[in-house]
């Protein structure tokens, strides 16, 4: 009874950090779908999201707090987009990702200074409490992740495939130019792409100060979508959803299990957990869990 | 009325692949324009429609006008708003969208027109309507060569530019094509035709245009071109010879040029 009660805990703390991954994963791959460029600026706007967050809460209360902050973050990224990488279209996608980790270097010492040497509190109404459901202890955080990126991911989907814009935006992904003979401005695509993706890495970063706050290395985190865009496959919406949350449950399961199963591994295992679950899962399916190579009349 | 004058068009900053092109597609007409491979009939769509810059191309000399206007210069929306809408060649649907969805992109330029189009598309393709919610990469090639224009016909083109629209379809197909344009010409939208089947595209054209090279060669009505010696012989496989050729087949150097001297 207890080694379950534990390993259903363990479950919930992982699908509740794997939504956040899922949040950011969805980012990397709405901007790669639309540009074909993998954007490491993500870290960046997920700081400047909870950054935002800690500063507006005291004023406005956290929930107006992320409101403005996901709107301002998704402004900065439209910004960013044409000032930085618009003029670099045609250029090798290999140049252009190099500038969008420049990008994010530069963005982050320039929050750095909202951040002080400190851990800030984002100002969540969570903190670490639990509550316990049907005997399990979870912390009432790891409930929020979840439902907010259920609701998050409910209306992206929604956007994706009922909006005039978001069919633009799949159809440039498939066909740029075939988009373009329909009228469709692929700038117009570029832009949204990185405004979608600014506010969603802002959320992410919300959610991830709650109960910890943010410090200068928090940034770090954004990372671990990394691994979870591979696992789903680059250009799959759906995959980076199911490769974020993939990434947190094996990581929370590996936290609570490993050092009495495989003691050997070390203390920090958890740490490279989902990087080895992508090369184990990489070695099965080379494009992914759901990565498509093309959909072909038969 | 759509017309181009002089134009002239290079790739990649050398390539010279349009030389001087003049053309007139009256309105309410069909309009074709043959030519081999190579001939430079897509970069002559492309040049209208706006998407050479997709391929590294440019217009150097000479203008693209509608009604008086110069559009080449303009965006590809911006032509597309201004009524000119353009079937690639191969079709291009989206494959991994569903028919409708194709069509609701088609219709990206006129968000409030899109019930009224969906339903003027479905009238015209019923197979399309069939497959509303339908993968379109698993329609059959007639099935999606009839969405693309499907999905042209969403902007509320009065200019339609069709690039092969009979490629790699069975005779029967290509009829039913053919009837299509000529319905879609009824319903009045002008159309310019490209086409390797000189015979299914002159059958519904009022005039024709022979491009080769870059030039356009021959620029006849429609009935003193089927009736033309050569276009007979190279274009409909009707020549001394008398096998059953496609011009598609036909080497250059085994062309006659008398019409270039
Ligand atoms: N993107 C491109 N870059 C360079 N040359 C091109 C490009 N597209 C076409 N060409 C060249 O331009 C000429 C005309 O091509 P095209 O307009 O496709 O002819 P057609 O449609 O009549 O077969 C060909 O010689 C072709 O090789
Ligand atoms: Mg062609």
């Amino acid at each position: 009874m207890d080694t379950l009660k534990g390993l259903l805990e363990s479950l919930v703390r992982g699908l509740g950090n794997g939504s956040v991954y899922a949040l950011l994963a969805l980012g990397f791959v709405i901007i790669y779908k639309a540009t074909r460029v993998i954007s490491f600026a993500q870290p960046a706007f997920m700081i400047c999201g909870a950054v935002a967050v800690s500063h507006l809460a005291g004023v406005t209360g956290f929930y107006a707090a992320v409101l403005i902050s996901v709107a301002g973050v998704a402004a900065l990224a439209l910004a960013v987009e044409r000032a930085a990488i618009r003029p670099m279209v045609g250029r090798p996608v290999f140049v252009v990702a190099i500038i969008t980790l420049g990008v994010d270097v530069v963005l982050r010492v320039i929050v750095n200074g909202f951040i002080g040497r400190d851990v800030r509190q984002v100002g969540d109404p969570w903190g670490f409490r639990t509550v316990h459901l049907a005997g399990i202890g979870v912390q009432q955080r790891h409930l929020a992740m979840l439902a907010a990126a259920v609701v998050v991911l409910l209306a992206v989907f929604a956007f994706f495939r009922h909006t005039r814009y978001g069919l633009a935006m799949r159809a440039a992904a498939y066909d740029q130019e075939a988009a373009l003979a329909q009228g469709v401005s692929v700038g117009m695509v570029f832009a949204l792409s990185w405004a979608l993706a600014g506010g969603l890495a802002a959320i992410a970063g919300t959610f991830v100060g709650t109960g910890q706050g943010v410090d200068q290395l928090t940034w770090i985190i954004a990372l671990k979508a990394l691994p979870a865009i591979i696992l789903g496959g680059l250009d799959s919406l759906g995959g980076a959803v199911a490769g974020g949350l993939a990434v947190g449950v094996a990581e929370s399961l590996v936290q609570a299990y490993q050092q009495q199963l495989a003691p050997w591994l070390g203390q920090n295992f958890a740490v490279v957990s989902p990087y080895v679950v992508m090369l184990v899962v990489l070695l099965v399916r080379p494009y992914g869990l759901f990565g498509t190579r093309e959909v072909e009349r038969v | 009325m759509l017309a181009v004058r002089n134009l002239e068009v290079v790739y990649d900053d050398v390539m010279l692949v349009l030389r001087g092109v003049s053309l007139d597609v009256p309105a309410g007409s069909v309009v074709a324009l043959l030519g081999a491979n190579g001939a430079g009939k897509t970069t002559l769509l492309r040049a209208i429609s706006g998407l050479l810059g997709v391929h590294d191309g440019e217009v150097t000399k000479g203008e693209v006008t509608i009604d008086g206007e110069p559009v080449h210069a303009l965006r590809p929306a911006a032509i597309v708003r201004r009524g000119v809408s353009q079937v690639m060649e191969g079709r291009r649907v989206l494959a991994e969208l569903t028919v409708e969805e194709n069509l609701r992109v088609g219709g990206h330029t006129r968000p409030r027109e899109i019930a009224a189009n969906l339903e003027r598309v479905f009238a015209l393709f019923p197979v399309l309507a069939e497959r509303r919610h339908g993968v379109a990469g698993y329609l059959s090639g007639g099935e999606q060569q009839m969405l693309a224009l499907g999905r042209a016909l969403m902007a509320s083109p009065r200019y339609l530019l069709l690039d092969e629209p009979s490629l790699g379809l069975a005779p029967a197909l290509v009829r039913r094509i053919r009837d299509l344009i000529a319905e879609i010409n009824r319903q009045g939208v002008t159309v310019l035709l490209v086409e390797q089947n000189a015979r299914m595209a002159l059958s519904i054209a009022s005039h024709g245009y022979v491009l080769e090279t870059g030039r356009v060669v021959m620029d006849k009505p429609a009935g003193e071109l089927l009736r033309d010696e050569d276009i007979r012989e190279f274009y409909l496989g009707l020549g001394a010879e008398g096998a059953d050729r496609s011009f598609r087949d036909v080497k250059h150097y085994k062309r006659r040029k008398r019409w270039l001297s």
